[in-house]
């Protein structure tokens, strides 16, 4: 196959950044061509500067101190830097779109569907009300939404995250255009919707043969969808070449190191079988219904987030909870740890009815539950000093203040921090490192079980394996019994030795985890994993490491 | 702290709003010193104009307005401040156990700020004073009574806001007890929309006294900036600066607590501004 010619070229990009920020460059001397007829993925970590680099393309700057100072970027010839406002506004939507990464705030609330991507056409086209009409309807039936007429009528609101963003990507090439810009365009959505538009996105690009810019921050998706890969760290082009290539031989060495640190999807070997291990903590019957306030009660809607659900934890054990968003799987670590009251069943804390405890006797015993929390910027509170937040808890449950600052340096050692971040704010750690202090909250009240929820969805790739690694080590150390809550099943098969798959509210799948990954029994497990995106390249790449 | 001065700095107007501030507060204070005796005696033919024998003349009844404006500065400032406290007071302790523990007590204490709400405030003012006879303590009462529901309403939202973040979860689980996760956690994490929130009460406040005055629904025995005006109306064709002058008091002061307001709003708020 011949290489197409460039469609789009980057040549020597520089962003600038405000001076107060803390480099003076948000892209710096980027050059890179996008070819007709292939998927360019660009990735990085957070602050890596690609979607700087790929707004800049159509101009869209997000501060008017965020500007293009060098360089050129050119599209059939032209320097679209230099293009005039107008012109932008004819390139824009026409021959080069764009779709985002949270199609709630990119569609309009208060239009419907078709009105939005009909109004698309009419910036740039002119057509009847009828043929607009019907081009929106084959184009909503072109990116498989069902029952097009309905979803042309409806409020994005109405629609599930999936069906708007086909509803996005309907609206982005509508026109035809040359080159779709994808700036994270599957990271908010569930892994087995996730696997759908990317198979959407590869074969609208193969029918029409466009160019695809696609910016992403996840391996997995760039093995599952790139011809191209682009690596950028801190607004420096590290890396690009062929997709096989940067998977399998990459040069650079922060490539290399960000490809290790992504977790195979595979189980880690087991550790020990936990049979006739004392149980730390053993849920049954555990139930929880939300009910939306309907102004009928009759008309009101039940959502049940845990039907029956049981969990037994054995001391030293990890179990895992893997599921998607909505399957009911942080409501049941919150119910255990009764930061939600269940509706029904039973949680027994090693001899501790934790379940039935109330007001005084529950706040004596919550230190044998202690939780580390998904959001490394919201579990923190901003005002109070590193050394104070882990040194609080102690200190409710009778520890003296001498004492309690002891073991929060004695903690802040053990998670890898220096003593002197006792003293400073949450606000001057990296969301890496607050996670660390997270831990070691939840680690100074010495619980009998840890629960984790979702503690490094919210990391880059690296710091994500290095808090992961953390986590084992300190779990090893201290014996934890930890119920570990997760959406990714590359992380919960690193850490868990048993997991349990939920959905709708229910645990459909518990074994252990080599069983659920190497024969699940129930269809949806199976539906999970090959929806992962780029199973193919890990196991792979898994099967290459165990013949070497 | 540092980070917090230099933001308020920047902010020029604000700089001036604190400079006219603090000159009227070090008026206040100095009044017994600068003008010993009382601002009630009769000094000397009424109507003086300003800038002749006495510095900004005499009122109606041979009174200096300078002494009238020094003690008055007390009387509007004291008010602003103890109203504004109590205000601060009640509107926190009601908006913020509404918003913590939400449910019936919520709706409860939202009905009660409800009704104050739908009452228009300067008569409802007005009606406490009617009822209650003039006094300096009553007039306190009255502005505090009418000041309080936007507050309660505000810190109802940050509450409810912050209820639900994960660090207040993180509290719960460790066995906190709710007074301390509302004393020491959430508390000082809305405070600074609680200080921008009441120094514009101040200003409001004082407004609110200087009207009550005028009306003579304040206290007869104490001077007042809105006293003085109350008393100078009948006059304001023939002896204009009886009025005017303690206006120019009350628009400046109740200008520059404005102005410190916005200055705190973007020290203390920053992520509200824009790049």
């Amino acid at each position: 196959m011949t290489p197409e010619p460039d469609l789009l070229s980057i040549e020597r990009l520089t962003v600038d950044l405000p001076s107060w920020a803390d480099r003076r460059h948000a892209v710096e001397d980027v050059s890179l061509a996008l070819r007709r007829n292939e998927i360019l993925c660009v990735v990085g970590e957070s602050g890596s500067g690609k979607s700087v680099m790929a707004r800049s393309i159509l101009r869209l700057s997000t501060s008017r101190h965020v500007q293009p100072s060098a360089g050129r970027i050119l599209y059939a010839g032209e320097d679209l830097l230099e293009a005039s406002a107008e012109r932008m506004r004819a390139l824009r939507g026409s021959r080069i779109a764009m779709i985002f990464q949270e199609p709630m705030t990119a569609l309009n609330p208060v239009l419907t569907i078709g009105r939005q991507i009909e109004e698309a056409i009419a910036v740039h086209v002119k057509r009847s009300p009828r043929e607009r009409r019907q081009q929106v309807l084959d184009m909503l039936a072109a990116v498989q939404l069902p029952d097009p007429e309905r979803i042309h009528a409806s409020y994005p609101h109405r629609i599930s995250g999936g069906q708007r963003q086909r509803a996005m990507i309907a609206m982005a090439l509508i026109l035809e255009p040359d080159i779709l810009i994808a700036d994270e365009p599957t990271t908010a959505l569930d892994v087995t919707t996730q696997a759908q538009v990317l198979a959407l996105i590869r074969e609208m690009q193969q029918k029409r043969r466009m160019a695809v810019l696609f910016i992403t921050h996840d391996f997995g998706v760039v093995a599952e969808i790139a011809d191209r890969i682009a690596v950028m760290q801190h607004g420096r082009l590290v890396e690009h070449g062929a997709a096989q290539d940067i998977l399998e031989r990459p040069q650079h060495a922060y490539t290399r190191s960000l490809l290790a640190a992504v977790p195979d999807l595979a189980p880690a070997p087991a550790r020990h079988d936990f049979i006739g291990a004392a149980t730390a903590l053993k849920v049954s019957g555990l139930q929880k219904s939300y009910r939306g306030k309907g102004l009928f009660r009759a008309a009101a809607r039940v959502v049940h987030a845990a039907k029956d659900v049981a969990v037994e934890i054995r001391r030293g054990e990890t179990v895992g909870i893997v599921g998607e968003s909505g399957s009911g799987k942080s409501t049941v670590a919150r119910c255990i740890a009764r930061l939600v009251e269940p509706d029904a069943g039973e949680i027994r804390v090693g001899e501790v009815d934790f379940g039935r405890l109330a007001s005084r006797a529950l706040r004596e015993n919550r230190k044998r539950i202690q939780t580390v929390f998904q959001d490394p910027y919201g579990s923190l509170d901003p005002r109070q000093s590193v050394g104070s937040l882990i040194a609080e808890g102690p200190m409710i449950h009778g520890a003296s203040a001498e004492a309690a600052r002891r073991r929060a340096l004695e903690l802040l050692a053990l998670v890898g921090l220096d003593a002197r971040s006792a003293d400073r704010f949450p606000h001057e750690f990296s969301g890496g490192q607050r996670q660390r202090i997270g831990l070691a909250r939840a680690l100074a009240l010495d619980p009998d079980v840890l629960i984790a929820d979702e503690p490094v969805s919210a990391l880059d790739v690296s710091v994500q394996a290095q808090v992961l690694r953390l986590l084992a080590e300190i779990r090893e150390r201290l014996g934890l019994s930890v119920l570990f809550i997760t959406h990714d099943l590359r992380v919960a098969g690193q850490v868990c030795d048993s997991i349990a798959v939920m959905r709708h509210g229910e645990i459909v799948e518990f074994g252990r985890t080599e069983t659920v990954f190497n024969a699940p029994s129930h269809p949806y497990t199976r539906t999970l994993f090959a929806a992962v995106p780029g199973r193919a390249w890990s196991q792979r790449r898994a099967a290459a490491r165990e013949s070497s | 702290m540092r980070a917090f001065l230099s933001r308020f700095v920047r902010h020029r107007p604000a700089v001036l709003g604190l400079v006219i501030l603090l000159m009227v507060t070090a008026f206040a204070l100095l009044a017994p010193l600068i003008h010993p005796a009382s601002p009630f005696g009769l000094v000397g033919r009424p109507f003086q104009p300003p800038f002749g024998e006495y510095l900004f003349g005499t009122d109606q009844l041979g009174r200096d307005l300078a002494a009238a404006l020094l003690y008055g500065a007390r009387t509007t400032l004291l008010i602003g401040l103890i109203a504004t406290t109590i205000a601060v007071l009640v509107g926190v302790t009601i908006g913020g156990l509404a918003g913590y523990y939400g449910g019936r007590l919520d709706a409860a204490l939202m009905r009660l700020t409800e009704i104050f709400q739908t009452i228009p405030f300067f008569l409802f003012a007005i009606l406490l004073l009617a009822v209650l006879t003039p006094s300096i303590v009553n007039v306190i009462i009255a502005i505090a009574v009418v000041s309080w529901p936007p507050m309660a309403r505000l810190v109802r939202g940050d509450f409810l806001a912050m209820r639900d973040r994960e660090f207040v979860l993180a509290c719960v689980s460790m066995g906190m007890s709710n007074a301390r996760i509302i004393l020491r956690h959430i508390l000082p994490n809305t405070l600074s929309s609680i200080i921008v929130t009441a120094s514009l009460m101040v200003a409001t406040a004082i407004l609110i006294e200087s009207s009550l005055s005028f009306l003579g629904l304040s206290d007869p025995n104490v001077m007042s900036w809105g006293f003085i005006i109350g008393a100078g109306r009948t006059a304001i064709r023939t002896a204009w600066w009886v009025c005017a002058i303690p206006g120019i008091a009350i628009l400046l002061t109740v200008m520059s607590i404005n102005l410190v307001g916005e200055g705190l709003n973007d020290a203390l708020n920053p992520r509200l501004r824009t790049l």
